[in-house]
């Protein structure tokens, strides 16, 4: 007989979660579901409408991130200005009450947003189950939980069953392998993958990140890597997990303590992939063959390092992908061909689920200190949460930002994607520490450019894109 | 869930690739707390100028295309955020049926939860759909039971679908009350998770 072939850490948490077979679809059982308030409010109404109930209220929690405004949170939701958001507000606080679930409100100093704070209370946890109405749920797979966004329509099934339908995906490794050079790290690694496989080359597949460079990386690392796996089309990305991720999760308010500790620590152990199990798909990289990243045009694989140049039409392969990046380069004000360091930037955003951690805001004040904003550009630091803001400024960090010109602000999603006050004005263009630089994203007629904390940084300093090895 | 059997409508073409959620559905129309509505949101930079004017250029302004029910659209169609506003808001534009090569995982899922249907095709197909439909005024049928695609000029294009997925969507299912019919699978394995991951129970 042969011997059962091995399962990849994907596999092992999908089969300890399946529930039942209908139809030839999965139902599989989801342990957390986070929720927020824009992609909530209908799934209620279904709720309400079918007379239905939350069955695990328990392994929901909510947190208002999307749309509240940077400053004054303490005065309430009744002070935020925007009808719609603060309505929007509201009716998350009116269904968290009806149904019993945990709740940040916006101000409390847990509340920020809903892939910092899941981490951050010890809630995402290795072998987990994790859905969120938000794509970026994928941040949670640093864990080694399977995390993913979804729908509303799914939202509102969660909620009412605790599981999810499903087919199961398929396995894609991505080994990264070697040390960085200085300057670059987790942001840069995304990055590099994304212009690898391209936004649709994960589609249909499940990321496991594995090798050298990924195990060197702290938790902070790995977060902003599994979260720009939805970039690169796949809903979902894996880290293993290590020591790394029990000593972060060790002492947090959710996190199982004494005996129970004990308990959930083998189990946790058992999600790794078996040494002879088969993925569908390979891909390794050489971290030490990465530059510091940005993107020049309007899709996240519009990658090039800081040393580049804006590619010439003539390099793409096909009529359409000229034609979108002609597009792409009018959109962004860009000469194809132009040094990437000419761009002259107006805005600065640290901040966002995928760069708003402790980490990420150590990593830029080292670059800010003693140095000024040039005095052109408006720049804002967005802490992840209102403990990671506090965190920081027992450290000292906003006092190094605030000197240097920065906005110190209130935590929350921002200008990621701007459905706040925060937004890049039309024309403006933006070093941003998030996820997307699609049209209007940050703003109608904003223009992006993605990058790590620390070039973000050296933007900031310098006016224009700049290589952060010239402030090491 | 509204069913999809057959489709005889109107088909416009948007010939681009990466068409993204924010561009289906800007964030300024993500505050609702409502599921109808959002027509007025859709593609709403393409569609209006910064001072909300409509742009006479732009394919579901022009009159040759108005109502159409039908979208065929470039590679990797609805990439990037969840938001299930997005299927939501093409619905409520009329359109019930998107082709195109690819389509992003979770856009994908979201169209199944409301009777969207997205229809993948080769990229020679897609390519002949967008030059057919250049004019305006072009008839296509879309049968889900026969899984086919009739062009303008009555070229019929066969495509791939899950049968389960097909099969909800013949009939416009509730997936919920189709989950619920397993609840006593659920509850066992409520039962045996609290025994064998009793950490996660008093959280």
């Amino acid at each position: 007989m042969r011997p059962m072939p091995g399962k990849t850490l994907y596999d092992k948490i999908w089969e300890s979660h399946l529930v039942a077979d209908q139809d030839g679809e999965s139902i599989f059982y989801i342990d957390l579901h986070l929720i927020h308030e824009v992609t909530t409010p209908q799934a209620f109404a279904g709720l309400r409408a079918a007379k239905r109930a939350v069955r695990r209220p328990d392994r929901t929690l909510a947190v208002a991130d999307h749309n509240v405004p940077t400053e004054g949170q303490a005065l309430g939701v009744a002070a935020v200005a925007d009808d719609e958001a603060r309505l929007q507000l509201q009716t998350l606080e009116r269904n968290v009450k009806d149904y019993g679930i945990e709740f940040f409100p916006m101000g409390d100093v847990r509340n920020g947003i809903v892939h910092v704070v899941g981490p951050e209370q010890g809630r995402s946890q290795p072998g987990m189950t994790i859905v969120c109405g938000d794509s970026h749920t994928s941040t949670h797979g640093a864990f080694g939980a399977l995390a993913q966004g979804i729908g509303t329509s799914e939202v509102e099934h969660v909620l009412a069953t605790q599981t999810l339908r499903q087919k199961k995906s398929k396995n894609l490794r991505v080994t990264l392998e070697g040390e960085p050079i200085p300057g670059v790290g987790a942001k840069d690694y995304a990055l590099a993958v994304i212009r690898e496989i391209g936004t649709a080359g994960g589609t249909g597949y499940v990321i496991e990140y594995a090798g050298s460079a990924i195990r060197a990386l702290s938790m902070e690392g790995r977060m902003t890597l599994c979260n720009l796996t939805i970039e690169a089309g796949a809903r979902a990305g894996l880290v293993a997990p290590d020591e790394t991720t029990f000593d972060y999760l060790r002492g947090r308010p959710a996190t199982p303590k004494g005996a129970a500790w004990e308990m959930a620590l083998p189990y946790w152990q058992s999600f790794f992939s078996d040494p002879d199990a088969h993925f569908d798909r390979e891909i390794t990289i050489d971290a030490g063959s990465i530059a510091p990243l940005v993107t020049w045009g309007t899709s996240p694989e519009d990658v090039i390092a800081v040393t580049d140049r804006v590619p010439e039409l003539a390099s793409f392969a096909t009529p359409d992908k000229r034609a979108s990046a002609e597009r792409a380069l009018e959109y962004m004000g860009l000469e194809a061909g132009q040094p990437i360091t000419e761009a002259r930037v107006d805005v600065v955003f640290i901040g966002s689920c995928t760069n708003s951690r402790i980490e990420d805001l150590r990593a830029a004040a080292k670059i800010v200190e003693g140095r000024k904003v040039a005095g052109h550009v408006r720049a804002m630091v967005v802490p992840g949460s209102g403990l990671v803001r506090a965190q920081a400024e027992d450290e000292g960090l906003d006092g190094i930002f605030l000197a240097a010109g920065f906005e110190w602000r209130e935590p929350g999603c921002s200008m990621c994607l701007a459905m706040n006050p925060d937004k890049v004005p039309p024309g403006q263009r933006c070093a941003s520490t998030s996820n997307r630089n699609f049209e209007g994203r940050q703003g109608r007629a904003g223009r992006t450019h993605l990058m790590s904390p620390v070039m973000a940084a050296a933007a900031a300093i310098a006016g224009h894109i700049a290589d952060v090895r010239d402030f090491l | 869930m509204d069913a999809f059997t057959r489709l005889d409508a109107k088909i416009a073409p948007l010939p681009l690739a990466n068409i993204d959620t924010d561009q289906i559905i800007p964030k300024q129309f993500l505050k609702t707390v409502e599921r109808e509505g959002l027509a007025k949101g859709l593609f709403y930079d393409l569609r209006f100028d910064v001072d909300g004017k409509a742009k006479p250029d732009f394919v579901l302004n022009r009159p040759e295309f108005k109502g159409a029910g039908v979208l065929v659209a470039g590679d990797n169609f609805g990439c990037g955020s969840s938001r299930e506003h997005a299927p939501w808001a093409l619905m409520d534009f009329g359109i019930r049926c998107v082709v195109s090569t690819s389509f992003a995982d979770i856009f994908y899922n979201n169209c199944f939860q409301n009777g969207l249907l997205p229809v993948v095709l080769p990229a020679e197909q897609v390519q002949a759909l967008m030059e057919e439909a250049k004019g305006g005024n072009h008839l296509v049928t879309v049968d889900l039971e026969a899984q086919t695609v009739v062009s303008p000029s009555g070229q019929t294009f066969a495509f791939e679908i899950d049968p389960q997925r097909k099969e909800k969507m013949l009939k416009g299912l509730d997936a919920i009350g189709e989950t619920l019919q397993a609840a006593p699978d659920i509850d066992l394995y409520e039962m045996k998770a609290a025994l064998s991951k009793p950490w996660l129970e008093d959280a």
